[in-house]
């Protein structure tokens, strides 16, 4: 079956011309001969070349990474209800981008609420004049007994806005429908009209809190296009930036699950300790979330001893605050009580939903892009590996605590490499292999992120394509809630802890 | 409960003195830039020319700080000849004129409407909006919640409800998906009320002017009352300006 897909490599350059183009008939059963056999989809978009819609689809399994394109009318025949789950929000996607409709889909609604780019009759038959974002039909569920409960988008605490309707029969939710799109801002639409020089402004704000994560995935993309190449000393920083991102917003999540359940100490303890590690991606890069820090060819801050012996100190001061606080989080029994059995999603619907990083690695997906496409340091480092995987939030949050403890370890390793980069380097316009394609895959702290990049014939961008790991994980805060109390909402949405805008752009 | 003692001890009170007692920032870190108003204007032009924000204004020789995302790459230039950022966070405004600036800012407390001392003084209670933020500036505020920071001592708190608010906080260049339940928000808010732009995206649409699908400047839609800038704001940013302005 592999005949059509071309295998690919991560973060490698390849001409347009050699993606493989079948009919779509040849695409419909080779993707879904794919994705049924223990194959997941990294990306999957529409584009415009010639006048012609085309779609191509980047998908990965344990042999690797593959490519296939295919063109198609104005309608083609969904994968989603015949095939896979995993199709359905990048169906959505397409028909809300390009106006192309998947004739079949199962659930076709809008993802974010916005015009489509080519021009065509809108897919939905919204008129978009209109701000009715979130004003949509909803999936319900009918009878006597049961109630609907609506949340958002303006949420009770600081946090990003976000619709969420649920289907109860007392407290049992039976369903949940999340709608997002309320932080829309084009990025995917604008970043081919902008100068490269604002790329990394706007890939470092896709979402703030996976800042180097995102743009990681960028520079890695300019470099293979421009054929820069990045000193050791360089992947070194960028290695232990994305580490530290990782630490600060797992262990802020371990402080904010603690705090869901009311057992105040750890919340406050990893608060603070939070602060201490994002303090350390400002003495890095003068900036808590890393921005600033990675540019296309290297990092445009260089670590020298004073930054080495900053960082090391820290850990060493923070790493058994770090063990005693979690003891305390997960030997507390009425902690346990409430994360056991709680938001539990079976081994099987992740693999059908295609979850990515603790969300998956929580179900015994064992997926971590540090290791299967390995960029930057990581072909160097020890892989973690976690053990508790029934899938509720006692596993997700499990996994992070593992996470940390693995981070901790390999940013000490990463300190003891002699090498420094040679000079900072800052972002200026370099020129960019015409009619090429080029996917970068990095584990940001919630999984999976990629880029895709298209050239035209003069070397510009022609379409830009994001994916954050969120795109692949609201769905499965979804089925978390199945059957699930009302009342633990709060709990099973911050285990996964997702971007609402990642998955808007 | 012996381990809460344990950790309790461990952890003991980390609370920040500040404002009482000062704090330096890191080195590193980009607060108020100090700009070199006698500098050569093909230096000036050269940092106008890479600034991603267009922030940098050549014949004034100025810098928008409602647009600057302190990248940092300016003072790459000719080494910093034309600007270098200091760690001064001290950076809220409550003019949006202000914020264009050679390199100084007006003191915050002197600001026009003092009546808002009188009224939030002793007791500010805030709603928050995300209005297409990137969860920087949000996570960035709810650090002004851990114990370092500690906003409650200070008699001002975040609030779920707007009708329990004296004002709102906004941050994100405001998605036209966001500007109705953003104007909805603030409707809910009694009167008299405060309006505080939180980030470049909020006072000038920030990493994102330009694109059709959002609003890009918060006083369009609404009066804004402080403006407090940053790609995010730092926390002492956030609280010196809240400090400054309320009490």
């Amino acid at each position: 079956m592999d005949n059509y897909l071309l295998q690919i490599h991560n973060g490698q350059v390849i001409p347009r011309a050699d993606i493989p183009q079948v009919p779509y008939d040849v695409f419909y059963t080779e993707l879904s001969a794919f994705v049924k056999n223990e194959g997941f989809i990294v990306q999957y978009f529409a584009y415009q070349e010639e006048n012609a819609n085309r779609l191509l689809a980047v998908v990965r399994n344990s042999a690797g990474l593959f490519v296939i394109g295919t063109e198609t009318g104005r309608t083609f025949k969904s994968l989603t209800g015949a095939v896979s789950e995993k199709f359905h929000m990048f169906e959505r996607e397409i028909a809300e981008q390009y106006g192309l409709k998947p004739d079949g889909h199962p659930w076709l609604k809008m993802v974010r609420y916005h015009k489509n780019y080519s021009g065509e009759e809108d897919v939905f038959g919204n008129n978009y004049s209109a701000e009715i974002p979130g004003n949509y039909p909803y999936f319900k569920v009918d009878g006597q007994a049961i109630h609907e409960v609506a949340v958002g988008p303006v949420h009770a605490g600081i946090i990003e806005p976000g619709h969420f309707r649920f289907q109860c029969a007392g407290e049992e939710v039976l369903h949940l429908e999340i709608q997002l799109g309320y932080q829309h801002r084009g990025i995917e639409k604008m970043m081919p009209t902008m100068p490269q020089k604002r790329f990394p402004i706007i890939c470092e704000t896709i979402a703030g809190d996976t800042t180097i994560g995102h743009n990681l995935c960028l520079c890695q993309a300019m470099e293979s296009l421009s054929g820069k190449n990045v000193d050791k000393g360089a992947k070194i920083v960028r290695s232990i930036a994305l580490e530290l991102e990782r630490i600060c917003n797992h262990i802020g999540d371990l402080g904010a699950l603690s705090g869901d359940v009311a057992f105040n100490p750890p919340a406050a303890y990893f608060g603070r300790l939070r602060g201490e590690f994002l303090n350390l991606l400002q003495v890095l890069s003068g900036n808590r979330f890393g921005r600033g820090l990675v540019r296309p060819g290297g990092v445009a801050h260089v670590m020298g001893d004073e930054q080495r012996q900053l960082i090391r100190a820290k850990l060493a001061e923070t790493t058994p605050e770090i063990e005693h606080v979690c003891d305390l989080l997960f030997t507390a029994h009425t902690v346990l009580a409430r994360f056991e059995h709680t938001g539990t999603v079976k081994h099987e619907m992740a693999k059908d939903l295609g979850l990515v990083g603790y969300a998956g690695r929580a179900c015994n997906i064992g997926y971590d892009a540090r290791v299967s496409f390995p960029t930057e340091m990581y072909g160097e480092l020890p892989p973690n590996s976690n053990h508790v995987t029934q899938g509720d939030v006692l596993s997700r949050a499990t996994v992070r605590r593992e996470e940390i403890m693995h981070s901790l370890k390999i940013i000490n390793m990463l300190l003891d490499k002699p090498e420094t980069t040679a000079a900072p380097v800052q972002m200026e316009d370099c020129a960019l292999k015409p009619d090429s394609f080029v996917v970068t895959i990095n584990e940001g702290w919630r999984g999976e992120v990629s880029h895709c990049v298209l050239t035209d014939s003069s070397g510009k961008v022609q379409r830009y394509k994001i994916k954050d790991p969120s795109f692949h994980n609201w769905t499965g805060l979804a089925m978390s809630l199945r059957n699930q109390e009302i009342s633990d909402f709060p709990l099973c949405n911050k285990s996964y802890n997702l971007s609402y805008c990642g998955f808007d752009l | 409960m012996l381990k809460v003692f344990k950790n309790k001890l461990e952890q003991g009170c980390k609370t920040s003195a500040y404002p009482k007692v000062p704090i330096n920032l890191y080195h590193r870190f980009r607060g108020l830039p100090v700009i070199d108003s006698n500098c050569s204007s093909d230096v000036v032009r050269q940092c106008a020319v890479i600034c991603p924000q267009e922030a940098i204004d050549v014949s004034a020789r100025t810098i928008d700080l409602g647009r600057c995302t302190f990248c940092g790459q300016c003072e790459t230039v000719a080494n910093g000849a034309f600007v270098k950022f200091s760690q001064n966070f001290e950076l809220g405004a409550a003019n949006r004129s202000d914020l264009i600036t050679g390199g100084s800012l007006p003191a915050l407390a002197d600001h026009a409407k003092q009546h808002f001392k009188k009224l939030f003084g002793r007791s500010l209670q805030l709603r928050q909006v995300s209005a297409a933020g990137c969860n920087s500036c949000e996570a960035d505020t709810n650090v002004l919640n851990t114990p370092f920071f500690d906003l409650s001592r200070f008699g001002i708190d975040f609030v779920a409800s707007p009708r329990h608010a004296d004002g709102i906080h906004v941050t994100g260049p405001i998605s036209r998906n966001m500007r109705q339940a953003l104007l909805d928000t603030y409707e809910a808010v009694p009167a008299p009320k405060v309006v505080i732009a939180s980030g470049c995206c909020s006072i000038s649409g920030g990493p994102f002017y330009g694109s059709d699908e959002v609003v890009g400047d918060l006083n369009s839609l609404l009066p804004v009352d402080l403006y407090i800038p940053g790609c995010p704001p730092h926390p002492l940013t956030t609280l010196h300006a809240l400090l400054q302005y309320f009490k």
